[in-house]
């Protein structure tokens, strides 16, 4: 019993940071109508640069994020710009594909540079661990899972209280509509992709922080990112942030009451069986009899 | 230009029969092996992906079912190595077949960017399976398939090339069937417009099902005549998602939805795929180059070559003779940029 | 004979009523029309009757038989036909082989078949005469002009010979003369059997067409009666300028 309430606890404050991540993920397609496969690359890039910065700097992980997150912002920005901005056609489709070469490049470039083998961040709230009401928790969940919450207020503040965050709104509803009221909507495209890839920077050091990381865990961390946004509803952002939490809590549970091998499975499992229920997802608008 | 559609796919027929006869080098022919099994899988893939509009990136799934079918079958029913084993591919096709069917019945009721992640998500739990069921799978251990004796060093690849061959050509000629029929007709008209496609008495969801369901039948085959030929399967492998990566990739290079066109995509890809990795051991650059290669066709040939090439032909022809300008009403909207004639196939098929 | 009834359907989506209680008939070989002001539920009805939206309530009749809730295919194939305000043809195919799309038959049939036999090649061939799209038939329909994409979608559905035929804004963007084609057109075929219902806002072209007129507002049928009747109708006239 004790271990599942300790799984619930982990499952809540890594779910955060998943949180993180998946929101960056449905606000590229809420606005833009693009599945950035790359996003899972893009978080474990700032793994790395946040593990850079940590070995061989010795730049505290948090502080380091000042450098990182600017940084992966301006990246994203030019790749909406150079690659992503020139599809036409079947743009969804397009999309998937560029962002998977993105991908591949990525974790190539990172193989190239630091190998096959796994690393995971250290620092003192990585290894240590603090007793709260009989269960040890190391603080870096804590610290990872306050992070998020900030992180995700900043963007609500973006979303509902600046003019950024109107025209990205707008953009959501209906793009040509949007287009009509003079919104620039590619201004707003390109600059939320930067969002979403800073929100994936921030959750890369949380990510590379709690997890043992090597280049091609973006593969499985891209899964079950698409898994809990489809589950949320693409372009939800509520529906991401409780799908993130959800998913996390039922996956380490199971890993607890059941086996670890098979809380991997279940995640995937329980995508198949919302869809056949809801196939829109759990807070995704109804399509109409058709889809 | 009408001898050579007819002459054309009988020159490359002869020309791929008597290839190892010519370049006998076990490595050359290997990679031909590999070649052919790409062929074969992005045309199944073709099939389905290509004529319905549905991207489906979780075939590796079916692939992996074919190989652990036909290793499962070998080991039970203790089959030696040889050519015993090829009469068991169409049975391991059948194994994948009949797991996607409620896998394609599920994936189907989403639409179509949802539909992809979910073909994605099955691939996962199929991959994930094949670790875990460790009293079928052996796990990670992996499987061992029965090894040809008598096949010794240069002969061994010539059996292989043969039968995939053979497979190759019955996955063409499926797919040509389907692509002039009526059905094949209704999928395309599923590609173009769902709805009203519907709307005009076309049963879209078992037509779908029905592709998804003969694509996956090949593509299990190809997982399994893989499987015997590297003689040993393991889960990472046999689910690998690189390969839903290939098979999109040479199909939108040489064209989706064309006949030929995934084959010519693996002319090109595989045997460079094979180079790369020969060249840089390196993982990562392989990949950086891959990916590249991937950009680079996406953005510039966003239709595939051989719809590209159709195009400009067809322009070419318009600009000479006498174009029908005047057949075409200049009434509000219409034209954009003339996309081209009467369609041609590559495999001299007659007009209707 | 009512060929097709509607009986008090209501359809809501989210918030909005768009069918409210909305009960209207047509007679077998009559050219009915359908007029009323933007929004007054006209295309819902449309999508609810060939089964493209569900209705929350109420019922729909064809030849007797409900067909409520039938999907668009088994709609179609009664003999139930539509055509869509934002011209819905198969880009990609051409324009022969849109044609054929709607001549499907059952089953392995279906599948062992070529794109068509001699017979429905010739009818679809007649058809293409008809709507004077002959000579580009082997053109990507993509390609056509507006116009010669609406009559394509209107050739598309005659394939099958269907016993009614909803039209959706048939001369919404089309050219004077072509509109008028589009009557004798209409005409003929009316005269060869097949019933239609014509929802329309030029009004030209419905009062001079049809010989019964259903008004629609806010969602319920609130005039029906020949052309001048409806004219004259002060409820019409209050929908159209109040609304």
């Amino acid at each position: 019993m004790k271990l599942i309430i300790e799984a619930v606890i982990t499952g809540i404050l890594s779910g955060g940071v998943y949180a993180l991540m998946a929101s960056g993920l449905t606000l590229t397609f809420g606005v833009m109508e693009i599945i950035n496969i790359a996003q899972g690359a893009m978080v474990i890039l700032s793994a790395y640069l946040s593990y850079v910065l940590e070995t061989t700097y010795h730049v505290d992980l948090f502080a380091g994020l000042l450098i990182t997150i600017p940084l992966m912002f301006f990246f994203g920005v030019a790749i909406e710009i150079v690659l992503i901005r020139p599809l036409k056609k079947d743009r969804t489709m397009m999309s998937i594909l560029v962002t998977f070469a993105i991908a591949l490049i990525i974790e190539g470039m990172l193989s190239a540079a630091f190998g096959t083998t796994y690393v995971q961040m250290h620092a003192w709230y990585v290894d240590a661990t603090f007793r709260i009401a009989g269960f040890y928790l190391a603080y870096i969940y804590v610290f990872g899972f306050a992070l998020s919450a900030v992180l995700l207020a900043v963007l609500y503040w973006l979303l509902y209280r600046t003019k950024f965050g109107f025209g990205l709104r707008a953009s959501m509803q209906d793009r040509t509509a949007a287009q009509l009221i003079g919104i620039d909507v590619e201004r707003i495209s390109a600059l939320t992709f930067g969002v979403g890839v800073a929100l994936a920077a921030a959750g890369g050091m949380a990510y590379g922080a709690t997890n043992a990381f090597n280049p091609a865990s973006h593969l499985d961390l891209i899964s079950r990112l698409l898994v809990i946004i489809i589950l949320a509803g693409m372009g939800s952002l509520p529906g991401a942030l409780v799908a993130s939490l959800g998913m996390l809590v039922i996956e380490d549970v199971t890993s607890v009451v059941w086996s670890p091998l098979w809380a991997n499975t279940v995640f995937f499992v329980l995508l198949v069986i919302v869809l056949l229920i809801r196939p829109q997802g759990l807070f995704g608008r109804a399509q109409g009899r058709r889809q | 230009m009408r001898t050579l559609r007819i002459a054309g796919p009988i020159a490359l027929l002869l020309v791929l029969a008597a290839f190892p006869q010519v370049f006998r080098s076990p490595e050359i022919t290997g990679i031909a092996v590999l070649t052919l099994l790409y062929a074969t899988a992005a045309t199944s893939w073709n099939i389905f992906s290509g004529y319905t509009g549905y991207i489906a990136l979780g075939h590796a799934a079916f692939f992996g079912v074919g190989s652990y079918a036909i290793a499962i079958m070998c080991s039970d029913w203790h089959v030696p190595g040889g050519y015993l084993p090829f009469l068991l591919l169409p049975l391991a096709g059948l194994a994948a077949a009949v797991v996607s069917v409620p896998l394609g019945w599920i994936s189907l009721r989403t639409r179509r960017h949802t539909f992809i992640v979910i073909t994605i998500a099955i691939f996962f739990i199929m991959q994930l399976l094949a670790f875990n069921l460790r009293g079928i799978t052996h796990g990670s251990a992996g499987m061992e398939l029965p090894i040809p004796a008598a096949w010794g060093g240069a002969f061994f690849n010539i059996p292989f090339y043969y039968a995939t061959l053979a497979m190759l050509l019955t996955a063409l000629a499926v797919s040509w069937w389907i692509r002039n029929s009526k059905y094949g007709l209704g999928l395309l008209a599923i590609r173009d417009d769902e709805d009203r496609a519907l709307g005009l008495g076309v049963d879209t969801g078992p037509a779908k099902l029905a592709a998804f369901v003969i694509s996956a039948f090949f593509v299990g085959m190809v997982g399994a005549m893989h499987a015997y030929f590297l003689e040993s399967i393991f889960p990472a492998f046999a689910f690998d998602p690189l390969f839903d990566v290939a098979i999109a990739l040479m199909s939108f290079l040489g064209g989706l939805g064309t006949l030929a066109g995934p084959i010519l995509g693996a002319l090109i890809l595989e045997p460079t795929q094979q180079f790369f990795t020969l060249q840089f051991s390196q993982n990562g650059v392989y990949l950086i180059i891959y990916g590249l290669l991937f950009l680079v066709i996406i953005l510039l040939l966003p239709e595939g070559i051989l719809p590209t090439l159709r195009r400009t032909w067809s322009r070419d022809r318009a600009s000479r003779s006498a174009a029908p300008v005047e057949a075409l009403e200049a009434n509000g909207g219409g034209g954009a940029k003339p996309r081209g004639a009467p369609r041609k196939k590559k495999k001299g098929m007659a007009q209707p | 004979m009512k060929l097709l009834e509607v009986a008090n359907v209501f359809k809501s989506f989210g918030g909005v009523r768009a069918l409210d209680g909305c009960s209207i008939d047509v007679e077998s070989g009559s050219i009915t029309g359908l007029i009323g002001p933007n929004g007054s539920g006209k295309t819902t009805l449309f999508n609810v009757i060939t089964g493209y939206e569900t209705v929350d309530q109420g019922e729909i009749r064809f030849e007797g038989r409900s067909i409520t809730d039938s999907p668009p295919d088994r709609v179609f194939r009664l003999g139930v036909a539509r055509t869509f305000q934002l011209t819905r043809i198969f880009p990609r195919l051409t324009v022969l082989e849109n044609m054929h799309v709607a001549a499907q038959r059952e089953g392995l049939q279906a599948l062992l078949a070529r794109w068509s036999s001699s017979h429905e090649q010739q009818r679809a061939l007649e058809l293409l005469e008809f709507v004077g799209l002959i000579d580009l038939k082997d053109l990507p329909a993509g390609n056509l002009s507006y116009g010669q994409k609406k009559l394509l979608e209107f050739a598309c559905i005659l394939v099958a010979d269907p016993k009614v035929i909803l039209l959706d804004e048939p001369a919404g963007g089309v050219n004077p003369t072509r509109i008028n084609e589009l009557s004798k057109r209409i005409r003929s075929l009316n005269k060869s059997g097949v019933t239609f219902l014509v929802v329309e806002h030029n009004m030209e072209f419905v009062m001079g067409l049809c010989d019964r007129v259903m008004v629609m507002h806010r969602g319920v049928k609130i005039a029906d009666g020949t052309p001048a009747q409806v004219r004259k109708n002060p409820d019409v006239l209050e929908a159209y300028l109040g609304a």
